[in-house]
């Protein structure tokens, strides 16, 4: 579990974040949503340690990073696996070495132990016939999905996705939540998912934070934003056609219920 | 303004390179990159610095020739002034400007490269040191391969002053040999290793800063790139004059 207290941050004059407070939860699918400029990335690039925040706390399982010095950071960081919005895979590695790579680095195993650990991820993120090729060789939706393994390779605890499925297609934007959804309930991973998808939001959002203008706005799941009275929040969930149709086809069936 | 910005981005490389140098998580790790790199940086310029070294070699040679018409001057003199510019200047500190470029651009667009699409981070959130990992490969590497290269430059160099004593026959064969063999200061050749040394350091090290702090995206990976280059070759300079004086004084 990570709990985030009363977390501020500025850059020069402009406070990002006021203040915010909130809890993520072992095994579930904990989103962060919010407005473009919210404050929501530079929520979780400060609960991983890339930024520092001002003030505040932010506990893994009642460890506070912000109180820890570097050699307990490092060691927090390898618990730790991060899937960023870009993939961010290493150009000059395959596949399999892009997912062996942590396993080469923290882990005791043999060459052999390693690899097999590597495959297992990668088949388990449903990659085939891609270990020997390099990143520029795969799409977007593989690039994630060989991301999401190198990020599950070292069995961590806790696992943070920045927008994972951007630049993706509808229907690979959903097997990336659905893998994601997967993952986390089969190892019981603390996943912290900061998305714009209204699909992933209705989709996998099991525990909610909505982030306005740097305040928690409303948090909730993804059952409970239908009936969300929060002004903010419907305007951003619900801006387009499609999920303003999605809302009222499950009023409606609330009403027939 | 201009002295307080100096001296930050001076603070920032003594406190970049105090991260580089620390211990590595793995050394097998480094000592694979390590070799990887000696092949990146420094066996890839072989065939740069053999052509680059064959002309210069070459041109020296003809230069002398054309400008030593004095009588006076005994006709070897051409060959050991050629050997004279090439060990004194050419083989480290010329052929080092021209290595900041190639090495110096390649080190910061790469390391830019891996900062802008997160490479870098995602580096950090796994708890490597990036710096250490990415960068003391790459000043290791380098600095150990520049005497090679170094050595490599003074013997085409010398090589192209013979071929064109064999192909224009400006001057004969038996005296340019006997001209880079007259009065010869083996001081020199070390002299030359001793600066390249540290024109490495500085090529590799201020590339990979320049490289290593880029923010934004692919246009200031290209100005970063320019900017180590024009830095370092400064840098060049202004340490040729300092090592010039404290080695050869």
């Amino acid at each position: 579990m990570i709990e985030v207290k009363n977390i501020k941050k500025s850059f020069e004059d402009k406070q990002v974040l006021k203040g915010i407070s909130a809890t993520f939860y072992d095994g579930k699918t904990n989103l962060i949503i919010g407005l473009s400029g919210s404050g929501k990335t530079v929520l979780m690039k400060s609960m991983v340690g890339l930024v520092a925040p001002d003030s505040g706390e932010i506990l893994y399982d009642g460890r506070d990073l912000l109180k820890m010095d570097s050699k307990q950071v490092k060691e927090l960081r390898k618990e730790i696996g991060m899937l960023f919005q870009g993939s961010a895979l290493f150009d000059s590695e395959t596949v399999l070495g892009n997912v062996m790579f942590p396993l080469m680095m923290f882990s005791d195993m043999s060459p052999a132990e390693m690899k097999d650990r590597a495959e297992f991820c990668i088949e388990r993120v449903n990659l085939k016939d891609a270990n020997k090729k390099y990143p520029s060789e795969l799409s977007g939706g593989m690039q994630k999905r060989v991301a999401i393994a190198r990020a599950i390779a070292l069995n961590p605890k806790y696992l943070f996705c920045d927008e994972p499925n951007s630049g993706l297609d509808p229907k690979t934007s959903i097997l990336i939540d659905e893998l994601l959804s997967d993952i986390t309930h089969e190892y019981g991973i603390t996943t912290i998912i900061n998305t714009h998808d209204m699909n992933s939001v209705l989709g996998i959002g099991e525990n909610i934070l909505f982030v306005n203008k740097g305040e928690c706005g409303w948090i909730g799941n993804k059952d409970a934003i239908y009936d969300s009275t929060n002004d903010d929040l419907n305007n951003f969930v619900f801006a387009t056609r499609l999920f303003m149709d999605v809302k009222k086809a499950h009023e409606l069936r609330k009403k027939m219920q | 303004m201009i002295l307080r910005t100096a001296l930050q981005t001076f603070g920032s490389y003594c406190l970049f390179i105090w991260r580089v140098f620390s211990i590595p998580d793995k050394w097998k790790v480094f000592f694979k990159r390590y070799i990887g790199e000696i092949n990146k940086l420094g066996i890839d310029s072989i065939p740069l610095i053999i052509v680059i070294s064959l002309f210069i070699g070459a041109v020296c040679t003809i230069q002398m020739k054309l400008n030593t018409t004095s009588p006076l001057m005994p006709r070897y003199a051409v060959g050991l002034a050629t050997r004279e510019i090439i060990l004194l200047e050419f083989t480290s500190s010329i052929l080092c400007l021209i290595l900041a470029g190639k090495v110096g651009s390649n080190i910061a667009s790469e390391i830019g490269t891996m900062r802008v699409t997160e490479q870098i981070d995602a580096l950090e959130i796994m708890g490597v040191n990036s710096a250490n990992f990415l960068v003391l490969p790459k000043i290791a590497a380098f600095v150990s391969f520049i005497c090679v290269l170094v050595i490599f430059s003074m013997a085409t160099s010398l090589g192209g002053g013979y071929l064109v004593c064999i192909v224009s026959d400006i001057v004969p064969l038996s005296t340019y040999v006997y001209g880079i063999q007259t009065m010869f200061n083996e001081w020199y050749v070390w002299y030359a290793l001793i600066k390249s040394v540290f024109f490495a350091f500085v090529i590799s090290s201020v590339a990979s800063f320049f490289g290593y702090y880029v923010k934004g995206g692919a246009l200031e990976v290209g100005k970063a790139s320019t900017n180590a280059v024009v830095t370092s070759s400064i840098m060049i300079l202004l340490l040729d004059v300092v090592l010039t004086q404290l080695l050869l004084q």
